[in-house]
């Protein structure tokens, strides 16, 4: 069957200063079918994409919809020619409520019809097969109930081509497979459908065709149907790649991290952890497996001495066997006991470095106080900065750039470089891959290897069930703030996993 | 929807930094035209000729130049008094209430004791007084911030209204002489507690005060880690707190600086050039240093660059209003176009715009 494209991009061309963003990129979309766009981080795609949705000017090329050139000079012309984008940061006002972020900047000459505009949410929900609740407050949602919000809302504007950027990132696998429904349902009915990922194994699911960026240029498409991991990581990646994680087998582990009845409470009183007890050792990587939300946060920040504890209690054990408690300390008084521990937590840019500040003043961040007297010292933390560039390959114009110009896998490398350059006894790991692509998440768990051979007792909370099981040694799974139960990884598998997550103990697994 | 948009903005990465600066050159240049064509089209005057009295009003005699200097000197020291606050993103807007706080201090240590103790001790007390009283009325609200997170910005305001009737009370109880409602000048006679004049120039000292001041804070905000670790408590709070710097501890001492520096200001104020004490004496300084450090980016050293910018115009709409007789209103006119055009360049600092050329034809 001969379709004709929805989208034709033709000789797209976008610059960011002296960087080339695209580069002469063309490509279609067809009617009633799912593209995904795969690419490493700052290969493009969301540059590309933000074209398309009117956020970006491209300097040259052209778009034709439906083979007429078009101009799309801001999201609202977007809108009018039926593209919608959902961002991989939600834009809703979280005081709102679903209904009201939905019609929001519509420019209807009447009133808003509130109830008018509920029923056609509904309508939309019924017809896809997903569940909003028109009036409920966005503050009160899951991430993926605001995703669902996002997307209804470009339905609700009427757009046939939907862009989703990157969005299973935030979801667990039982919301990525309720979405793939809806998006499968989406393009039944004629919609078209653009992808922005790079799970590879999520591509094969779900898209029709792929088209694959690198470094800002086009790539190749393939036939989803016809396509392979390792072929399209290595198109992706521009080289060949082994996708095998590492896994040794963990040399004379001893206890380090002995945590014991460890309750904690947030702000608001809601107890996150109850009475959780573990072990972490040297030379090991425990993993810890559970739904987003359910006491993760808690837990590593509780044993950095970031949250304040109800009771229980965290001790340290240092290599003659002493045990120091660290229920009470804050990180500061934590580092002057001596415990090298390093901690990469989930919000980079709002917990482990700053933003504005670029590669070297970021590096000072641990060690500035070090160095004796009221001044600085610049030059060790820029020397860092450039040496852990050059090992992790961060892409960066130079040490002096502000961090948070640089890519998501890069700012992680950034982090995460400066996290082992300090030799830790204990590594605490918070979504360490998380929206870095494959290059990179390799590279990140290669990094988390060397310091558990080094003897480190690594601490790894993770999403991705799959890598989990290959990466640790044994798996804590947490479920409502409890320990579910604690696995030895090499004898246990996916299925197991994803029921302790949902049910304490797994009794389901009886019924 | 077919039509190409004429013009479209994007942020710019990167600015050279002479191109930054013809900017903001062809900013004041085009600024002194409209302001020009303006004058001329209001008032039939020679912009030439009101352009010169301006400068002749701040520059021309070398009193006139004194003056500006020393009204520099003091907005420097209160802009750079709330530099480590802003960069913390503490807004203290009670710049006017601790400098005031810091003239008290001063201004009772000279009546109380001026005739009880030697002059250099008198001296010495009048510092240690109204540096504590300015950090004390920054000290309170950031206590509270720390503590409570109390909105700062309301906070410190409130406390200038404070200041001001706390003032206003004292000078009742000092007013010499008695019914006459102010102060006067201070030892008069005895010149207790004046500052020594330096090189027989009244207002050197406080220039030169101020500039150590200005390398001072500039030195601590860049090369300290006092100064770092304000701006990653400016930057993120969590972030601080997850690298271990005490969040409530730097607030207070921050603002204790920022209070302490605005008591200078204060005491520069009484025990160098006025001599008295009024509650209008800072006269405002405290808001119009907000904008000098905003304009400045928080850098103390472009503050001394904004600072004279702002007080060059305000005594040259002075110096015009008078020469030509002019309603005040006019000067300010002046002033806010000039200002309008310095601000508004920012924008073309920050972003870029781009011509769309005629569309390639369609192969």
């Amino acid at each position: 069957m001969e379709r004709s494209p929805v989208i034709e991009l033709k000789h797209i061309t976008k610059r960011f200063g002296n960087n080339i963003a695209n580069d002469d990129v063309s490509m279609e979309v067809y009617e009633g079918e799912i593209l995904a766009l795969l690419g490493e981080n700052g290969s493009g795609k969301t540059t590309l994409m933000n074209a398309l949705a009117g956020i970006y000017y491209p300097e040259d090329g052209q778009i034709f919809v439906r083979g007429r050139e078009v101009n799309i000079h801001s999201p609202r012309t977007a809108f009018d020619l039926g593209i919608g984008m959902i961002h991989q940061h939600f834009k809703l006002v979280d005081v709102l409520t679903a209904v009201e972020n939905i019609i929001l900047g519509l420019n209807e000459k009447s009133r808003y019809d509130l109830k008018a505009a509920a029923a056609r949410i509904t309508e939309i929900c019924d017809r896809y097969g997903f569940h909003v609740d028109p009036f409920q407050k966005i503050y009160t949602m899951s991430v993926s109930q605001k995703q669902t919000v996002e997307i209804v809302k470009v339905l609700f504007r009427g757009a046939d081509l939907l862009i989703l950027d990157e969005p299973t990132a935030v979801l667990t696998p039982q919301e990525t497979e309720k979405l793939f429904n809806v998006l499968r349902n989406m393009k039944a009915d004629g919609k078209s459908i653009i992808i922005i990922t790079h799970k590879l194994n999520e591509v094969l699911e779900i898209s029709d065709r792929v088209a694959i960026l690198r470094k800002g240029k086009y790539i190749c498409e393939i036939k989803t149907s016809e396509a392979s991991v390792q072929q399209l990581t290595d198109a992706m990646v521009g080289h060949a790649v082994t996708l095998n994680i590492d896994r040794p087998v963990p040399v004379d582990p001893k206890d380090k991290i002995i945590v014991e009845h460890l309750t904690i409470r947030n702000s608001d009183g809601v107890a996150k952890l109850k009475d959780i007890s573990f072990t972490a050792r040297t030379g090991e990587i425990l993993g810890i497996a559970g739904i987003s939300g359910n006491g993760q946060k808690e837990l590593l920040e509780g044993i950095a001495g970031l949250q304040k504890i109800e009771s229980g209690s965290i001790r340290f054990v240092d290599d003659n066997g002493k045990e120091t408690e660290l229920v009470g300390m804050d990180p500061r008084k934590i580092t002057d006991m001596g415990v090298t521990l390093s901690f990469v937590p989930e919000d980079r840019l709002g917990m482990g470095l700053v933003g504005n500040m670029n590669l070297g003043e970021n590096m000072m961040l641990r060690t500035f106080r070090h160095s004796g007297g009221p001044f600085i010292d610049r030059k060790e933390p820029f020397h860092l900065a450039k040496r852990v560039i050059e090992s992790l390959e961060v892409v960066t114009p130079s040490v002096k750039t502000a961090v948070r110009k640089l890519s998501g896998g890069n700012v992680q490398k950034v982090l995460v470089g400066r996290e082992i350059s300090s030799s830790p006894t204990v590594l605490l790991t918070a979504y360490a891959v998380r929206g870095l692509d494959i290059n990179s998440s390799y590279l990140i768990y290669d990094l988390v290897n060397q310091q558990k051979k080094q003897g480190v007792a690594v601490v790894y909370v993770g999403e991705d069930l799959d890598v989990l099981l290959e990466l640790c040694d044994r798996i804590l799974v947490l479920c409502d703030g409890q320990v579910s139960a604690i696995l030895d990884a090499r004898k246990t598998d996916k299925q197991q996993v994803g029921l302790l997550m949902t049910k304490l103990g797994g009794e389901a697994a009886n019924e | 929807m077919n039509k190409v948009p004429l013009i479209h903005v994007t942020r710019r990465k990167d600015i050279f930094w002479v191109r930054a600066w013809l900017v903001r050159i062809i900013a004041v240049a085009l600024a002194l035209v409209v302001c020009g064509v303006i004058t001329m089209m209001a008032t039939g005057l020679n912009p030439i000729k009101v352009y010169a009295a301006m400068i002749d009003g701040a520059f021309g005699t070398s009193r006139r130049l004194w003056m500006l200097l020393q009204n520099i000197a003091i907005l420097l020291c209160i802009s750079i008094a709330l530099a480590p606050a802003f960069r913390m993103r503490f807004w203290n807007l009670g710049g006017d209430g601790q400098a005031l706080m810091g003239a008290l201090g001063a201004a009772a240590s000279m009546i109380l004791i001026g005739d009880k103790v030697p002059n250099w001790l008198l001296i010495l007390i009048m510092i240690v007084v109204s540096i504590c009283a300015g950090a004390l009325w920054a000290g309170i609200p950031a206590f509270f911030k720390a503590r409570w997170n109390t909105n700062e910005t309301l906070f410190t305001l409130m406390m200038n209204y404070v200041a001001v009737q706390l003032v206003a009370f004292f000078v009742i109880v000092w007013e010499v002489p008695k019914g006459a409602g102010k102060i006067g000048i201070i030892n008069q006679n005895s010149n207790a507690g004046w500052f020594p004049q330096v090189g027989g120039q009244k207002y050197l000292l406080n220039v030169i005060i101020v500039s150590v001041l200005t390398i001072l804070v500039f030195i601590y905000m860049n090369y300290t880690k006092q100064g770092y670790e304000l701006s990653v408590v400016g930057e993120s709070e969590p972030t601080a707190r997850y690298v271990g710097i005490k969040v409530r501890r730097v607030i207070v001492r921050t603002m204790l600086l920022s209070g302490a520096l605005c008591g200078v200001t204060g005491l520069l104020l009484v025990g160098g050039t006025d001599h008295t004490l009024t509650t209008t004496l800072v006269g405002g300084r405290g808001f119009t240093g907000v904008m000098v450090a905003w304009l400045a980016k928080f850098n103390p050293v472009f503050m001394v660059i904004t600072s004279f910018l702002i007080v060059f115009l305000q005594r040259g709409a002075t110096e015009i209003t008078t020469t030509f007789g002019l309603n005040q209103s006019f000067g300010d006119i002046i002033t806010g176009i000039i200002l309008f055009f310095i601000i508004g360049c920012e924008f073309f600092l920050n972003y870029q715009i781009h011509f769309r050329k005629a569309h390639k034809e369609v192969a």
